[in-house]
């Protein structure tokens, strides 16, 4: 891979790394945070410096990793010329914000958040630039929404700053999921993903009938991204967050991903009709609407806000006109405007940190007072107004250059753009004229929470450098950035360059004329109404109908009502209903074969049944009807039923060639049994008062229970003997399996060699869950809190130990378990640990080629355990042998994992095995394979989990005894 | 021989089913356990029953069509040992909501 590729996944990879690191770092560290978060910044910038030569001239820098070939995805990095200058203009920025935040930031915010987010951010959008699949940008895409919303939300102890990063994410996150799937229909469209495909595939585009859907789609995401009319709304919410927040993400990035996307696909999209006609009028709008409510507002940030508001729709309309020319530029505003508002914002954030409010009204006459901050804010909003001589008015005089120009022919819109152009240009200048004379002129502000001068001189500093590009690109526009914008537009138009030129002086034509009327009537409008916009009003809105915001929230509000009442009606609170909801569609997916699938029952396919397992079952089902009608006042003995219908299952398992099953399933119900022996103790007493069962609706919630029941079990009865019925096919998996398992796995036992050979990645799943639940009880149990009543001892277990302190000798720990207890069958169950442990060997071992495995021996040797907790109970146990049930599946996992694993050393892929037969002195020729040890990984993870389990449960009885024993019920009940 | 199978785990499947929509949490639980009874019987016999002849190969035996169909038998045995993790896990998540709400109702409180 060459040095250019690397650089690139450098790029990509450094912000997020940096974001990680970022968090990590102590919270006062706002020295270390900042020169860390620039110096990725800046490696970011030199990086793209150094890349610049390779897109000069149309060039593509890529880099690819295949992911998913099949599918089209695929992890292409693509620098071209556009792609460039957002990366430049995103890492430049992102410096010149960090070092301003350094200052900005108040020692009480917590930093490592703010710079890791920042960071995070950064790495998002520049994956939105450099990505090369349309898929990887719409991921990129909605990373850049939820970092966006960490941000703007990083002040959360404030409600508006909530309720703006909400607000932000809702609209910009829904748009993403409409650009997902525009996405999809443009890779549907043209075949690939693969955004060079794409770009160069137009003509298909445009032809295509899905082209309407593809484009509305793709432009939701892109408008609700820029804040265009009618999704503005977010936009002045977003305004809460810390303004270095905001000098990023509404300069230069985050609503400039909108454009930038516009920008990305124009030479694929722009080349309809539709195109023009969605997006001029939008643009149209929101560049109107936006800069005549910037005049209005008395907050400095939300004036900021509106203008960039209005400068996007300015850039959307350029776009629109899907002319070469226009596109240029769109793509010099896009520049131009990134560097005038980050000052800008910057400077806002200055006077707000300095003077203490962001009030218009209560500001007046700071050019005294800070007159540093004055100048840099005054050049910034000259050519934010497009004054000549500032860059703001090259790329202004373009666009309106591009309005005169007819576009669309007898075009209605099209004839009206100079006139909408002149008047946005003129409240343009009317808002940049208020921002300067109200805050920096004027009577002196006497009332400021805080005594305004100029910040420390790193703070100015970024704002410096900005307004120096300002003014160097408004005076030297050619030399200063004319190579700069030529390889952005030869990378947005494919190589192509449309004349343009970027001289300062044009002589007197339409556009001049245009800007001088704006000028001229931008000052007489503000004159006009200077003392009324001092007046007692708040910030304007969009007038009350039009406004989505209020919609929005109006909507938000009542799905968030219905949502609660959904709840009821479902019954979303109950257990009851919501497992009768799943019970009933899974009755009926059974249906739907015997329905959709022509199956049938063919009563004569079947074999004669068998009188003994016809007899198992009798007893079986009695059982099983037994345990449903006891389980609720008779626990023990629907409990004992219960292992009685699992016998029958066991014994039908021996029955039908499945012994492995038999064995697993015998051992399973003894550990199950057990299990819930435990658990009862800390159950209720019966109830004698609940009132169901003489309740009319319990009634009729019993019989519709009842039918249900009766349904599943019909369906399910039959569709198994539907399927047990029809003929196999011979040729299925099993057939392949029964011919290799011996010459490929080694063994004569196919269902063990499935489980630690040929499905032993699967085998490895299992055992890993069975681990973590095993882990979950124990931590569960950890915090245990029975309830009071069922804590002391149960009257059995007082009464046994009165009976036996009157016949014997009493003891000295009477929760020790009585020595003439079970004396008999406890000596017979010492005695037999040995040889179960001896029997849990011989199962293993023979596993992979009888009956037997890691599974079963793991459960017997678990029993082994068990019948020596329980013929002397846990601290007889304890004392003689430590078990440490964790480290046994911890052991086992990674035994089974190291297995795994060592066949990378012979190059093999994970979980190959490896065989043979191996003579031993006495007991004789046993196989050995790799296969064996992942088993022994499984037998030591389930006698691990199982005792672990096990023993944490009945430990439960021993340590609440101790504790009231301790006088601790007290402060049990204390506690409740 | 099959209507016995089908039988049984209409049985269990009923019982099961009836159980899981009780009201009292340990009523639940024999109910899962029968439910997993009846369902693991079902992924089984997906392969067809077969009596005497289980799939621990013969070398003498070159026809492979008599052998039990492996591949349900090694799905169940994993799902069997699964099952008694799951009942265990199910079985302390009920005795902790015993323990703070007092009751052994399955939403944690008495109807009504």
């Amino acid at each position: 891979m060459a040095v250019e590729q690397l650089s690139l996944i450098l790029l990509i990879l450094s912000p997020f790394v940096g974001s990680v690191v970022a968090a990590f770092l102590p919270a006062t560290a706002r020295n270390s945070e900042a020169i860390f978060a620039g110096a990725i910044a800046l490696i970011n910038l030199g990086i793209a410096i150094w890349l610049g030569p390779s897109v000069r001239d149309g060039g593509v820098v890529r880099m690819e990793a295949p992911w998913i070939p099949l599918l089209g995805l695929d992890f292409v990095l693509r620098l071209d010329g556009l792609a460039w200058a957002f990366v430049c203009l995103i890492s430049g920025i992102g410096l010149l914000v960090t070092i301003y935040a350094r200052y900005y930031m108040s020692p009480q915010d917590p930093v490592p958040r703010f710079f890791s987010f920042l960071l995070g951010f950064m790495g998002a959008m520049l994956g939105v630039v450099v990505s090369g699949n349309l898929i990887q940008i719409v991921f990129f895409w909605e990373l850049t929404s939820l970092f966006s919303f960490l941000l703007i939300g990083y002040w959360h102890h404030s409600q508006s700053a909530r309720t703006g990063a909400r607000r932000a994410l809702l609209t910009t996150g829904a748009g993403g999921l409409c650009l997902f799937a525009g996405m999809l229909v443009l890779g549907q469209i043209v075949g690939s993903y693969d955004l060079d495909v794409v770009l160069f595939s137009g003509e298909v585009i445009a032809a295509s009938p899905l082209y309407p859907a593809a484009l509305i789609l793709i432009l939701l995401g892109a408008l609700t991204k820029s804040a265009q009319f009618p999704f503005h709304f977010w936009l002045p919410g977003a305004m809460s967050a810390p303004t270095p927040v905001s000098a990023y993400l509404h300069s230069a990035t985050m609503v400039k991903a909108g454009v930038f996307l516009l920008a990305r696909l124009w030479p694929a999209m722009a080349d309809h009709d539709l195109w023009f006609y969605i997006l001029a009028p939008i643009g149209a709008i929101t560049l109107l609407m936006g800069a005549a409510l910037a005049l209005f507002q008395q907050d400095l940030k939300g004036l900021l806000a509106y203008s960039t508001i209005s400068h996007l729709g300015l850039i959307t309309l350029l776009l629109a006109l899907n002319s070469k020319t226009a596109a240029v530029a769109a793509v010099f505003h896009i520049m131009n405007h990134a560097v005038f508002k980050a000052s800008l914002f910057m400077a806002a954030g200055i006077i707000d940190h300095e003077a203490g409010t962001r009030d218009i009204r209560r500001l007046g006459g700071l050019a005294k007072a800070m007159p540093i901050t004055a100048a840099l804010a005054m050049v910034a909003a000259a050519a934010m107004a497009g004054v000549p001589l500032m860059n703001g008015f090259l790329s202004k005089e373009m666009f309106f250059a591009e309005t005169v120009e007819t576009h669309v022919q007898g075009s209605f819109l099209d004839s009206l753009l100079p006139y909408v152009a002149t008047l946005a240009g003129l409240f343009s200048v009317a808002y940049s004229l208020r921002l300067i004379d109200q805050v920096f002129f004027g009577p002196k502000a006497t009332d400021l929470p805080k005594k305004p001068h100029d910040p420390v001189i790193w703070m100015l500093l970024p704002v410096g450098c900005l307004v120096l590009i300002c003014l160097l690109v408004g005076l030297f526009p050619g030399p200063v950035i004319g190579e700069f914008l030529e390889t952005a537009v030869r990378g947005m138009l494919l190589g192509e360059k449309p004349y343009y030129s970027l001289a300062i002086w044009h002589g007197v034509n339409t556009a001049l004329i245009m800007s001088v009327v704006a000028m001229i009537g931008g000052i007489i409008a503000y004159v006009a109404l200077r003392d009324w916009l001092s007046g007692d009003f708040e910030g304007a809105r969009m007038p009350g109908r039009l406004a989505l915001r209020k919609r929005v929230e109006r909507a938000q509000t009542a799905l968030g009502r219905a949502w609660a009442r959904s709840e009821v009606w479902l019954g979303l609170s109950h257990l009851q209903p919501q497992l009768r909801w799943i019970v009933c569609v899974a009755i009926l997916t059974i249906a739907w074969p015997f329905l959709f699938r022509s199956w049938a029952i063919q009563p004569g396919a079947a074999e004669q049944p068998d009188t003994a397992l016809l007899f198992v079952w009798l007893i079986g089902g009695a059982c099983a009807i037994g345990a449903a009608y006891q389980a609720k006042y008779h626990r023990l003995a629907a409990l004992i039923m219960t292992g009685g219908a699992g016998l029958a299952v066991c014994i039908t398992f021996a029955w039908l060639s499945a012994p492995d099953l038999a064995l697993t399933q015998v051992l399973v119900e003894v550990v199950t049994t057990v299990l819930l022996l435990l658990g009862l103790r800390w159950l209720p007493k019966r109830k004698e008062d609940i009132r169901e069962a003489a309740d009319l609706n319990a009634k009729r919630r019993r019989a519709a229970d009842a039918v249900i029941a009766c349904l599943g079990g019909v369906g399910l009865a039959a569709l198994s003997y539907a399927v047990m019925t029809a003929p196999t096919n011979p040729d299925g998996i099993a057939r392949w399996l029964l011919t290799y398992a011996y010459s490929e796995g080694g063994g004569r036992n196919v269902v063990n060699v499935i489980l630690v050979d040929f499905r032993g990645f699967d085998t490895l799943g299992e055992i890993t869950v069975l681990g973590i639940v095993a882990l979950s009880v124990y931590a569960l149990l950890r915090r245990f809190r029975p309830a009071v009543e069922s804590v002391q001892a149960p009257t059995q277990k007082t009464f046994q130990d009165k009976y036996d302190a009157q016949r014997h000798e009493s003891h000295a720990d009477d929760r020790q378990i009585d020595a003439h207890y079970l004396l008999t069958p406890g000596l017979i169950m010492r005695l037999l640990f040995p040889l179960i442990a001896m029997m849990a060997m011989f199962l293993f071992l023979r596993g992979h080629d009888l009956p037997g495995g890691g599974f079963v021996a793991g459960l017997t040797f678990a029993v082994a355990f068990l019948l020596q907790y329980m013929a002397g109970g846990a601290r007889w146990v304890e004392e003689r042998l430590t078990i440490l049930p964790t480290l046994w599946i911890g052991g086992g996992l990674l035994m089974a994992l190291g297995t795994g694993a060592a066949a990378w050393i012979w190059d093999l892929p994970f979980l190959s095995t490896y065989f043979s037969y191996k003579e031993l002195p006495v007991v004789g020729k046993i196989p050995v394979a790799s296969a064996l040890i992942f088993d022994f990984g499984v037998f030591t993870l389930v006698t691990g989990a199982t005792v672990l389990i096990l023993v944490a449960l009945a430990h439960q009885a021993v340590r609440w005894q101790r504790m009231t024993g301790k006088g601790e019920k007290i402060a049990l009940e204390e506690d409740r | 021989m099959e209507i016995v199978i089908a039988i049984a785990i209409g049985i269990l499947t009923a019982s099961g089913i009836w159980l899981i929509l009780r009201p009292r949490s340990f009523q639940v639980i024999i109910g899962l356990s029968l439910l997993s009874y009846a369902i693991n019987l079902f992924i089984f016999s997906m392969g067809g029953i077969k009596v005497g002849s289980p799939p621990l190969l013969d070398p003498s035996q070159t026809d492979l069509t008599i052998y039990a169909d492996p591949v349900p038998q090694a799905l169940v045995l994993t799902a069997i040992v699964i099952g008694f993790a799951t009942t265990a896990l199910f079985l302390v998540v009920l005795l902790a909501s015993r323990g703070l709400t007092g009751g052994d109702h399955v939403d944690g409180r008495e109807d009504r």
